[in-house]
């Protein structure tokens, strides 16, 4: 689908963003990222690059000391956490991204808090058809559930308000080789829909074969970035960053 | 064995579940134990207690009781307001105590500062009113006979009745309104509860309005059944923490329900083993339920 604004406009331009949970010890350490309306954007590196930081701090979960952080070209980076929302960005945490203690469908409800009162019926059954599962257990205690299915729960709460971007931290952390599968598959329906998707990942291969472009992040810093394919056909990166050299020559399969 | 047990352990019961349900929301959504909890019901007696003193004041003398109960019209209305004003004192000491404490503080901190918020505003109540007992009314009421043995006063009747009624309207509440909702998903996880949208500042200030108010309704038991002093809600803090955790903190049936057991433990205790043994039998109950059920009857593991 094409985007409605023109290509040059970044719907999301982070900039030089330090973070950290302590005042004195950043964990992001000036890192960058602009995301194009439409795209899927993935985020790796090696395990405490700051990957993870990185997105929580766009989403108001980490303190952030300096940068800018513009969605559609406003300035968000002073908001806090729940405002976000209110403005179009949506977060999937990486674990505990579901309230188990409630019903699946109170979980969406509980989204759908901030849309005017008119619109949270619809949209509700918007999301039952788009994941059929979660209508057949609307009534279950969403703790009950099966990962893959907990992860449905907690990406149909992030797009119960229609966001603009919806950033994802590792949504294939811990499930089946072919749950991840489906996760990915979602994901690329979902872009379908309209949404721009940042996410951060592990497994490179399933995420690089959705995904437009990449980020490396090494030390709370950009390290490398570029399209999709072109990084993982790099041997330098992919012995580098992507899992080490067991994986040179495969192809992104498309 | 004599069956009055029931209505006394009930009204006691029901004084503690009250009182309960406001520090198992504090400490579910805040995460500290608020052992200033007392002094809201406290202050919930004495602010009720000034408020119809002002508005009898206002109407050239005592307004006549209604019915067959002990109080007049000029009760129920202060009573409606001092528990919104019990609920601004809760918020007011979160605002200018524990907000701080949250912040930078860890929980130990947090809690040792409420026994000193408990202790100066127990001391505040002793200045302005003195620390001898006063009543909203000191007309005697006569019990009736309900049959098996059991007798209870018109304000015993229906104080039940209306503790049941705000119980209920509070479990809607919590179940069944976006508020609610949000208000357990704070409990459960803040951070999600943020990335969902969801203003906790605002939950947090709503949980202490909600807390502030049923204490006050609390104080107001005591004050129409026992008597009004600065003590009466202290007196209490330790029935109230059995309570909420007998039930399952977090769970508000579950400090209802811990707060009648414990009432009806006291008053079986009072009636077969002699009154001062009615604490220890309340404990004892305590430690078994939590030896067979650590997280407490409606409590969720962790």
């Amino acid at each position: 689908m094409s985007a409605p604004q023109a290509e040059n406009q970044p719907i999301l331009a982070v900039t030089d963003l330090v973070s950290g949970y302590d005042p004195g010890v950043p964990i992001v350490r000036g890192a960058s990222m602009t995301v194009a309306p439409g795209e899927i954007v993935v985020i790796l590196g090696p395990n405490g690059a700051g990957k993870s930081t990185f997105i929580k701090s766009i989403a108001g979960l980490v303190p952030k000391q300096s940068g800018s952080v513009r969605l559609e070209g406003r300035e968000i980076a002073a908001l806090p956490a729940h405002r976000l929302v209110h403005e179009g960005l949506a977060f999937v945490p990486q674990t505990e991204n579901v309230f188990g203690q409630m019903s699946v469908e109170d979980n969406l409800r509980l989204a759908a808090g901030i849309l005017p009162k008119a619109e949270r019926a619809p949209q509700l059954d918007k999301m039952y058809g788009m994941f059929a599962d979660l209508a057949r257990q609307r009534h279950l205690l969403a703790g009950r559930l099966s990962g893959g299915q907990r992860q449905m729960v907690a990406v149909a709460r992030a797009l119960m308000v229609s966001p603009r971007v919806v950033m994802l931290d590792e949504p294939s952390a811990g499930l089946s080789p072919k749950l991840v599968e489906q996760v990915f598959v979602n994901l690329a329906g979902i872009r379908k829909a309209g949404v721009t998707i940042v996410l951060v990942e592990q497994n490179a291969r399933a995420a690089l074969a959705i995904a437009d472009r990449a980020y490396i992040l090494a030390e709370g810093r950009n390290a490398h970035e570029g399209g999709a394919a072109d990084l993982w056909n790099d041997p330098a990166i992919a012995a580098l960053y992507l899992g080490g050299g067991k994986l040179r020559g495969r192809e992104v399969p498309a | 064995m004599n069956l009055q047990f029931l209505v006394d352990g009930l009204l006691t019961g029901s004084i503690i579940g009250l009182g309960a349900i406001g520090v198992t929301l504090t400490y579910s959504i805040l995460r500290f134990s608020n052992f200033a909890h007392g002094e809201f019901i406290s202050w919930g007696a004495y602010a009720t207690l000034f408020t119809s003193g002002i508005l009898g004041w206002a109407m050239g003398g005592a307004v006549p009781a209604i019915g067959p109960f002990s109080f007049g019209w000029t009760l129920l209305v202060a009573a409606v307001f001092a528990m919104a004003l019990t609920g601004l004192l809760a918020l007011g000491l979160d605002y200018v105590l524990f907000r701080h404490l949250r912040r930078r503080a860890n929980a130990i901190t947090a809690v040792m500062a409420s026994f000193g918020a408990s202790m100066a505003l127990r001391s505040l109540l002793e200045f302005f009113f003195t620390s001898s007992p006063t009543y909203f009314s000191k007309k005697l009421q006569i019990a009736k006979q309900l049959g098996l043995g059991i007798r209870a006063t018109p304000d015993q009747m229906v104080l039940i009745g209306l503790t049941a009624a705000l119980v209920l309207s509070i479990h809607l509440l919590l179940t069944r309104t976006q508020t609610g909702r949000s208000m357990r998903a704070v409990s459960e996880n803040p951070d999600l509860a943020r990335v969902a949208g969801i203003d906790v500042a605002r939950i947090v200030n709503i949980t202490w309005m909600i807390g502030g108010a049923l204490a006050c309704a609390a104080g107001i038991m005591v004050g129409l059944l026992v008597q009004i002093r600065p003590y009466m809600g202290f007196d209490l803090l330790l029935p109230l923490f059995a309570a909420a955790i007998l039930g399952g903190i977090g769970s508000v049936p579950g400090a209802l329900i811990g707060g009648l057991i414990v009432g009806l433990a006291e008053a079986v205790a009072v009636q077969t083993v002699g009154a001062e043994w009615r604490a220890a039998i309340a404990f004892l109950l305590l430690i078994v339920v939590l030896i067979v059920r650590p997280s407490g009857l409606f409590g969720v593991r962790s």
